[in-house]
């Protein structure tokens, strides 16, 4: 086995993984983190089409790594648009939870939310 | 046949080790805060201290040996700083509780 | 023959996953993801893919390690209604089913790609004499596959739209962030004192270097960000309320000098983003200048999230 193919079913798992913690996990942070390793996977995959193209001279193919740089560029503002939503939806309704509002939280959140 | 640079780096680097692993045994053993982060002191300072020792006979080039020298500054500049920090919030959390 | 290096980094990754996915509490979770970060940063090393380990050390390792320590803490108070949901064994069965069919196909693509690898690298060292830069991914980004770097831009402006729309009406043009509190003798603000001299010439240097060797504006604007994130979580200077024109100017100057090249390079060379003859080093440094100080506002307006202050205008 060589690094490409050790690093393609690592990027296989990681993928995996995340969608197993998106689906399982019942709240908003920790499928953030899940999307997050799906991302990251997908990454790597990316990474190890561009180790393969190592060809004149370069230690890679330039192109998929350059894009690869706006990837984890965008994905972090996604990140920050999507924990700023959690945020306003905890100081607005004293939750973080998906469940339907008459499931949701025991009362001290809520007087938390009041206090704000 | 390795030169005495190399066999210099990998003596230092294995002395880094040591400390690397002294200190990560220190953080999972050691009952408290404040004894952890005393563990943790030691693996930042010395560890990364030997391993960079070490890696400036690589160094190809004066001015690689002074970047990883100021590497190797910053760590301790902010991991001191940031052992303080945690210290004191460890503290306050023993005194509010 | 793989080290046993790569190997080890493999395993650890995928543990670190697992921590991050099984693990009960947020906090412990959030504090997992950010040395799963750094171990990427390993794993692009490896794979000899410089830049993009600078950047996921900086960005994804630093910031979004960050970022969603901020809100483990911020949610703290919602733990135990968190802890209190758990999925049923069905949910477990069909999301374990699921990622394994994903994984599985993932692999199996992977694994069977064609031999000999296609490349875009020959073509890339065909034209990089044109662009008068070194590195071959700032060459990439900045003259071959410019459009892209425009269109993030905009799209990380956009970003900061949709973040700072989250705030409530009445603090709309306000601070971002709760006020800190400063003491004088405080670590933090030694810190804040001490360091961010040293960071900007960091960012400014690996900015700089990026033209011949590995880095770029992206990792540069990341350090530069990274600064000005201490001095405001120190105390020592406040955020500046959003509604401040120079703050906005600084926002859109980057995308705008951008677009402005590209539509002189359609005057001058026949197409959008095209660099004439000659011209092509200096227009990549005005448009990386320009886009530094975008970048840099833009990640710590991500990062401090909407106004949650109002603003009394003066």
């Amino acid at each position: 086995m060589n690094v490409t193919q050790l690093f393609g079913i690592t990027a296989a798992a990681l993928v995996g993984l995340g969608v197993y913690g998106l689906i399982v996990n019942p709240q908003p942070l920790r499928k953030v983190l899940a999307f997050n390793l799906i991302g990251n996977g997908v990454f790597l995959a990316c990474a190890v089409i561009a180790h393969r193209g190592a060809a004149a001279g370069m230690s890679g193919d330039p192109v998929p790594q350059a894009l690869l740089i706006t990837a984890i560029v965008v994905s972090f503002a996604a990140s920050a648009l999507a924990v700023g939503l959690m945020l306003r939806r905890f100081a607005q309704t004293g939750t973080n939870s998906l469940a339907a509002p008459d499931e949701a939280a025991p009362g001290e959140a809520r007087t938390h939310a009041e206090a704000r | 046949m390795k030169t005495a640079a190399d066999v210099f780096t990998i003596v230092a680097m294995l002395g880094g080790l040591f400390f690397f692993v002294a200190g990560t045994l220190g953080l999972l053993r050691f009952p408290d805060t404040y004894t952890r982060l005393h563990a943790l002191t030691k693996a930042d300072n010395l560890g990364l201290g030997m391993v960079v020792v070490g890696l400036l006979p690589q160094a190809g080039h004066l001015v690689v040996a002074l970047k990883l020298i100021v590497v190797w500054l910053l760590v301790m500049l902010t991991s001191s700083d940031v052992s303080q920090l945690i210290a004191r919030a460890a503290r306050r959390q023993e005194k509010g509780s | 023959m793989i080290s046993a290096i790569s190997v080890g980094i493999g395993i650890l990754l995928l543990a670190l996953a697992l921590w991050t996915v099984v693990v009960r509490d947020t906090f412990a979770a959030v504090a997992g993801f950010i040395p799963y970060g750094l171990l990427l940063t390993l794993a692009w090393l490896v794979l000899r893919a410089v830049d993009v380990a600078l950047t996921e050390a900086a960005i994804g390792a630093g910031l979004t390690g960050a970022l969603l320590i901020r809100a483990a803490s911020r949610l703290h108070p919602t733990e135990a209604a968190a802890q209190a949901e758990t999925p049923g064994l069905g949910t477990r069965v069909v999301a374990g089913v699921a990622a394994a069919a994903v994984a599985v196909v993932i692999a199996v693509c992977l694994l069977r790609l064609p031999d000999p690898a296609p490349t875009l690298a020959p073509e890339v060292a065909r034209h990089i004499e044109a662009t008068g830069v070194g590195n071959p991914i700032t060459a990439v980004l900045l003259s071959f596959r410019a459009i892209d770097t425009l269109l993030e831009a905009i799209v990380l402006l956009f970003g900061v739209v949709g973040v700072w729309s989250l705030a409530p009406d009445r603090c709309w043009g306000g601070r971002p962030g709760l006020a800190q509190a400063v003491g004088p003798n405080d670590i933090l603000v030694y810190l804040a004192r001490v360091l961010p001299p040293i960071g900007v010439v960091i960012g400014i240097y690996i900015f700089w270097a990026g033209a011949d060797h590995p880095g770029g504006k992206f990792q540069g604007a990341t350090v530069i960000a990274a600064m000005w994130l201490l001095v405001m979580m120190s105390g020592l200077r406040d955020a500046p309320p959003v509604n401040r024109r120079w703050l906005r100017v600084v926002l859109v100057l980057g995308p705008a000098v951008f677009i402005a090249l590209g539509l002189l390079g359609a005057v001058m060379a026949g197409a959008f983003l095209a660099y004439p003859d000659g011209w092509a080093k200096l227009w990549i440094i005005v448009i990386e200048a320009a886009l530094l100080p975008s970048l840099a506002v833009t990640l710590v307006l991500l990062m401090v999230g909407p106004p949650q202050r109002p603003e009394v205008s003066p």
